[in-house]
């Protein structure tokens, strides 16, 4: 459905072989090109214009060396720049406090909070050798302490008894008792879903956030999600403050221009992708990847790095 | 909402004492985009808008008015409830699309309808994959007065929608909705099995399912074009509900949707209740999109 940017910069660029440098004129054409791309792929549209401001400004004037394209150039010059803004190192969950140490779910309804619950607990239970309590506290969708329930038994982590009537804040205050006196290190802390216009709802994860002093509160953000990123992530980021982001359904076909979207609006760090429904299907943020999805290049990319 | 207010709050920003000239269509096609209608979308609307209009001044509101009626131009063909015939029995409706878009709520919701107009309905718990996902079913049913029809954590999807079925025709209820498991439109295998629900469904009765629907979450962006595409051709669609308008996200996508593959849009979303499933209104939608719903 969609052609990648190279392609369409091709044929913009490619007749201007013969030129050294790249004129602003010729950067200009360029950047509408970017700019339709990247709405494409779901960037949101402020971010768009401070993108392409910072990708001209480092493109006018460009030597285009002869192994490549005047198009290839650009290309890279786009790469490059998407891969500083997307953050180039991964960032791990932090676990470095006192145990029992909190992590908040928070997004939403149906990003994947509970899913990317259990699947972050498996890995911090296996590969961190760390042992994670984890708790439900949504006391809206039916089902969803069950769910987790669970997904608990399936990878083999604990999860907070359920008690019927208590309170989003209540359960959380039980769950960090619960972990203090079992010794757990981590409690990871599933939330209910919700709109961020719903005041009640907004007010009532500050309060958990103030009664348990989570190490992290992880935005959970579908990575199909489109103009609305930079809504939802400066809301919660605002009425929380988020410590990083996880982005779930990395496996859709989606060119996840939300990634950048969330990063540059909250300046927090995107630490995890969701890769399916899984409970291994995790894996660490790689910009590069993320990079080249975003511009729809796939192979393109080794070739640009020849440039 | 807020969504509507800020939108318009752009729309007056830019109209006021300014006249319809090149920029300021370019700046009008940028709100269209920030509702996610993409750009091609966004420029036709904004092309139609400028149309025999060019360099004139004009008031906020008037622009406001030209855009929502252009918008629900497209829309209004699309707007259409999901006719649920009465000498159709059981109807047969199954519920299709990706992950966490919010298809059983949906059904939760449309039981809820539906037995409120003395419709004897049967629910089929389809989504065998998801964690809980058969206890989420079963309590819409008993907030609904639905029966459900289900079988093991992990049983073939196919197979409960059968016995469901053949439940639904021996019980002579007039609905039965089937639930499946959440899938993404590029996983072929998950495809292939929902390829193979309809296949199993036919068998039994040739002319159902009668309708097969797809939930599209209003936050979704420009993939939701692709979403429509894969599920119509995999899984025989034939409707839309958009769920999720209650937030801060517009859901124009819906425009460019309504635009490419004209399936009918049967309702909307706008809550986690029972009650909050509404007829889709092009009127409301397109509206709402500029920032105009709360005005008479
Ligand atoms: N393909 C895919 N599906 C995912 C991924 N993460 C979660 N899901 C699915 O998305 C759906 C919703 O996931 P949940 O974990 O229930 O989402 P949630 O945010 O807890 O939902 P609420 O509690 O209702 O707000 C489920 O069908 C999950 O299996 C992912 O990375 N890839
Ligand atoms: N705010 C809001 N939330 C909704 C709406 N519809 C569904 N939800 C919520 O979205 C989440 C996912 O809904 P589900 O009905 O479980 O979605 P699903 O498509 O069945 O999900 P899977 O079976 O996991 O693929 C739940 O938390 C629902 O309560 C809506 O119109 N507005
Ligand atoms: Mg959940
Ligand atoms: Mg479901």
């Amino acid at each position: 459905m969609f052609d990648s940017l190279s392609d369409r910069l091709g044929g913009i660029l490619d007749r201007l072989k013969k030129r050294g440098a790249l004129s602003e004129a010729d950067v200009n054409e360029a950047m509408r090109e970017v700019r339709r791309a990247l709405i494409e792929a779901d960037v949101a549209l402020d971010i768009v214009r401070s993108f392409t401001d910072r990708v001209r400004t480092r493109a006018v004037g460009a030597e285009v060396i002869k192994s490549v394209t005047p198009g290839q150039m650009v290309v890279k010059i786009v790469h490059d720049e998407l891969i500083a803004m997307l953050g180039s190192d991964a960032k791990p969950i932090d676990l470095d406090a006192a145990p029992p140490v909190p992590v908040l779910m928070v997004g939403l309804q149906g990003s994947g909070k509970t899913t990317s619950t259990a699947k972050i607990a498996k890995r911090l239970t296996e590969r961190g050798n760390r042992k994670v309590l984890m708790a439900s506290l949504d006391t809206r969708r039916p089902a969803a302490m069950e769910q987790l329930a669970t997904l608990g038994t399936q990878v083999n982590v604990a999860t907070l008894p359920i008690v019927v009537g208590q309170s989003a804040v209540q359960i959380a205050r039980r769950a960090m008792e619960a972990a203090r006196l079992g010794g757990y290190d981590v409690v990871m802390l599933d939330t209910a879903g919700r709109v961020t216009l719903d005041e009640a709802l907004m007010a009532e994860v500050a309060e958990v956030k103030a009664a348990t002093g989570p190490h992290e509160v992880l935005l959970v953000a579908d990575s199909l999600t489109g103009q609305d990123a930079v809504n939802t992530a400066r809301a919660f980021d605002e009425r929380v403050g988020l410590t990083g982001i996880v982005l779930t359904r990395a496996d859709g076909d989606g060119r996840g221009g939300a990634a950048l979207s969330m990063r540059a609006v909250t300046g927090k760090p995107i630490k995890l992708l969701g890769t399916g429904e899984k409970m291994d299907a995790l894996e660490d943020f790689d910009p590069r990847r993320v990079a080249g999805r975003i511009l729809g290049m796939g192979d393109v990319v080794s070739l640009v790095e020849k440039a | 909402t807020r969504t509507a207010s800020s939108l318009s709050t752009g729309i007056t920003d830019l109209f006021t004492k300014r006249r319809l000239d090149a920029t300021t269509l370019d700046d009008l096609e940028d709100i269209l985009i920030r509702a996610d209608l993409g750009v091609e979308t966004a420029t036709r609307i904004a092309e139609a808008v400028g149309k025999g209009r060019y360099d004139k001044t004009i008031e906020p509101e008037e622009v406001r008015a030209l855009v929502a009626a252009e918008i629900e131009t497209v829309l209004k063909p699309v707007a259409h409830p999901i006719v649920f015939a009465a000498d159709v029995k059981p109807f047969v409706l199954l519920m299709v699309g990706v992950n966490g878009s919010g298809k059983t709520t949906t059904i939760g919701k449309l039981a809820a309808t539906l037995h409120a107009q003395g419709k004897k309905v049967v629910l089929a718990a389809g989504d065998t994959f998801r964690a809980a996902a058969i206890e989420q079913l079963k309590v819409w049913a008993d907030r609904t007065g639905a029966s459900v029809v289900s079988r093991e954590p992990g049983a073939d999807a196919a197979g409960v929608a059968f016995d469901a079925l053949q439940k639904a025709r021996a019980d002579g209820a007039d609905v039965l909705i089937i639930d499946t498991a959440g899938r993404l439109q590029n996983r072929a295998e998950l495809m292939a099995e929902l390829e193979k629900i309809v296949r199993v469904i036919k068998k039994q009765q040739p002319d159902a399912p009668h309708a097969v629907v797809l939930t599209l979450d209003a936050t979704v962006g420009q993939n939701a074009l692709s979403q429509v595409e894969a599920f119509k051709r995999v899984a025989g669609v034939t409707g839309l509900v958009m769920t999720k308008l209650d937030g801060t996200a517009r859901g124009g996508i819906l425009v460019a949707i309504a635009a490419r593959y004209g399936l009918p849009v049967h309702l909307i979303g706008v809550g986690e209740g029972v009650d909050d499933l509404q007829p889709f209104e092009a009127r409301d939608f397109a509206r709402a999109i500029v920032g105009l719903e709360d005005q008479p």
